[in-house]
């Protein structure tokens, strides 16, 4: 542990020096005495750990200095071990208790925030996720801590950049609480390597409190395609499709012939053709994938929000001059009803 | 089950179908001369309030549904907007130009408030279009030490105070069962809100407004994360179009897509 400190301040003081290309200011003594340790939040299902969840460990190497990661449901000792293979990290906080296996807030905040006194952390990492976004403002609140959502890039230990107004705006933002917590964009943070670690595993303190909230039940949609917030490929449909007969006629076809997931903008969602949880903007899912395809959307900023980082934009629509042909690389003006059937065939060739 | 007491914390934001712009000193976003309005998940929360009213859904009744709103004293026109929509009276922590709150401080002050107004349902929007942090309901509810059920697209009272929640999560939806008092969020399913009419939009005018300054409460305004800088994000260059869907997975092979 020693000499692993030793030789963070080492590398933190080449930085400084690098960078400043000067006599180190007094002021910087105290960062270098302070020593910059992450906790990385993992996620878990039924005793399975979410590889999505990796960009935590990802974001932390980015930061430099010792990765911890955390981790908790019933049953916890085969998920623990898996993370224990992940590159990069040092050791695994594990606590094993189903109280909670389905992430409440009320209890798994204040679990958090016990482990996280105990390790003295100075960066707290979680995903951008519907698990992250529920829990981890509570935990800032109980830390009081202004917390920073969504980072898609880290400066330095103090200063992230993140997304504003439906990511028509990158804003650069600078923290002075002592600790930092910080969810991260999944599409920035690419799931760190599970293989090549050995972390050592420690049993987490259990303070055990009463959640005040009751999980009841679920309701998933089953798919045997890709999963749209990491998929290389997505196909995504809008108002234009018409009905959800025609959504699935038109879109599924196209999605199985290219290996896409399948996404939707909040028109079609709202008017019934695809389900909530296929949606992609400010409000939905943010994607970042190779190939972003898509059909009767008109290219809403709140639907730009959630898939303008991909790498290549293609869009059908027969209004030539729908906002969407500003950031598509490739464009058609057409009637998607035929396009994209004859595209389907063409593919599949 | 307890009579009903809601709060309804609602936000002036630039409206949503407007496209920001980064201002010259790269500082933040141009606010001058452009048009706001009711951050939309918060018209949610109203909508959701006065329905549980009208349908008598909540076995002990509504009491009370109260707007509140922390921002420039223009943000007294989204206060009238929550009255006409049938919030019974607001309150609103008037704050200088170009002074304004990070979530936690919302929080802290709803705190406050909750506890001086007997609060024991607040309803919040999800996430404000502006800053995107989707931090405030959930830091409430742990600074009050109560339940909390983010992006709700369903909300049911049961008998013994308890409140059943569809949630929108990744992958589909859950259901948690709370018990008031409870803090929830909403999200864009939960209901379609209404257009105030003349008629209501008369009627708010006459509806009580209290203002206040964040002085009077006693919470610290202090910022704890400081904006460095706002920048356009990199333009897109649209490709320009093609001519038929031959011409489209040529060019995308050539792009490396296919």
């Amino acid at each position: 542990m020693l000499s692993r400190a030793g030789h963070s301040i080492l590398r933190q003081a080449r930085t400084q020096l690098r960078t400043q290309a000067g006599p180190t200011p007094v002021a910087s003594l105290s960062a270098l005495a302070r020593l910059l340790s992450s906790l990385a939040v993992l996620e878990q299902k039924e005793g399975k750990l979410n590889h999505g969840s990796l960009g935590a460990v990802t974001a932390a190497k980015k930061l430099g200095g010792s990765i911890t990661a955390f981790i908790a449901g019933g049953n916890i000792k085969s998920v623990a071990e898996e993370a224990a293979k992940v590159a990069g990290i040092e050791k695994i906080i594990a606590v094993d208790n189903s109280a909670y296996d389905k992430g409440l807030p009320e209890n798994y905040a204040p679990l958090l925030v016990e482990n996280i006194k105990k390790g003295g952390f100075t960066h707290i990492i979680a995903g951008h996720t519907a698990f992250g976004k529920n829990l981890l403002p509570r935990v800032a609140a109980l830390l009081d801590v202004q917390q920073i959502s969504d980072i898609t890039g880290i400066e330095n230990e103090n200063t992230f950049v993140r997304p504003i107004y439906a990511g028509n705006a990158i804003a650069t933002v600078e923290s002075s609480d002592e600790i930092k917590i910080i969810t991260i964009r999944g599409t920035a943070f690419a799931a760190a390597a599970a293989e090549g670690g050995s972390a050592s595993i420690e049993e987490g303190v259990d303070p055990k409190i009463e959640s005040h909230t009751e999980w009841v039940s679920e309701d998933l949609a089953k798919s045997d395609r890709p999963d749209l917030a990491t998929a290389g490929k997505v196909v995504s449909g809008g108002r234009g499709l018409k009905s959800k007969e025609e959504f699935d006629r038109i879109m599924l076809p196209l999605a199985d012939a290219l290996g896409a997931a399948i996404g939707a903008s909040r028109a079609a969602v709202d008017s019934g053709y695809a389900d909530n949880s296929l949606q992609v903007g400010q409000t939905g899912k943010v994607v970042a994938p190779q190939l972003y395809l898509c059909a009767g959307i008109s290219g809403a900023i709140q639907h730009l929000a959630g898939m303008k980082d991909s790498k290549v934009i293609a869009a059908i629509n027969k209004d030539a001059d729908a906002p969407i042909f500003q950031v598509a690389d490739v464009g058609l003006v057409g009637d998607l009803f035929d396009k994209v059937p004859e595209l389907t065939e063409k593919l599949k060739k | 089950m307890s009579a009903l007491r809601i709060l309804v914390p609602v936000k002036r934001v630039i409206d949503y179908a407007v496209k920001p712009r980064v201002n010259k000193a790269q500082t933040a976003i141009e606010t001058n001369g452009v048009k706001h309005s009711m951050n939309p998940f918060d018209e949610l929360s109203i909508e959701e309030s006065v329905r549980i009213r009208e349908k008598k859904s909540a076995p002990g009744g509504v009491e009370e549904i109260l707007a509140f709103s922390a921002g420039p004293t223009k943000s007294q026109d989204i206060l009238r907007t929550a009255m006409a929509m049938g919030a019974d009276r607001s309150l609103l922590v008037e704050m200088k130009d170009g002074e304004d709150l990070e979530p936690l401080g919302v929080a802290k002050l709803l705190q406050k408030v909750v506890e001086k107004e007997k609060s024991n349902l607040v309803f919040l929007g999800k996430q404000s279009i502006d800053d995107d942090a989707g931090q405030t309901g959930q830091m409430l509810a742990g600074l009050l030490g109560w339940s909390q059920a983010t992006q709700a697209s369903k909300v049911e009272f049961k008998d013994g105070d308890i409140v059943e929640v569809t949630k929108e999560v990744d992958g589909g939806t859950d259901v948690v069962r709370g018990k008031l008092p409870m803090v929830i969020t909403t999200d864009l399913r939960l209901n379609e809100p209404r257009y105030a009419s003349l008629q209501s939009i008369m009627k708010a005018k006459k509806k009580k407004l209290e203002k206040s300054t964040l002085g009077d409460w006693g919470v610290d305004g202090t910022k704890r994360v400081k904006t460095l800088k706002v920048i356009e994000p990199p333009p897109r260059q649209g490709g320009g179009k093609v001519d038929d869907v031959d011409g489209m997975i040529s060019k995308l092979k050539e792009l490396g897509a296919l």
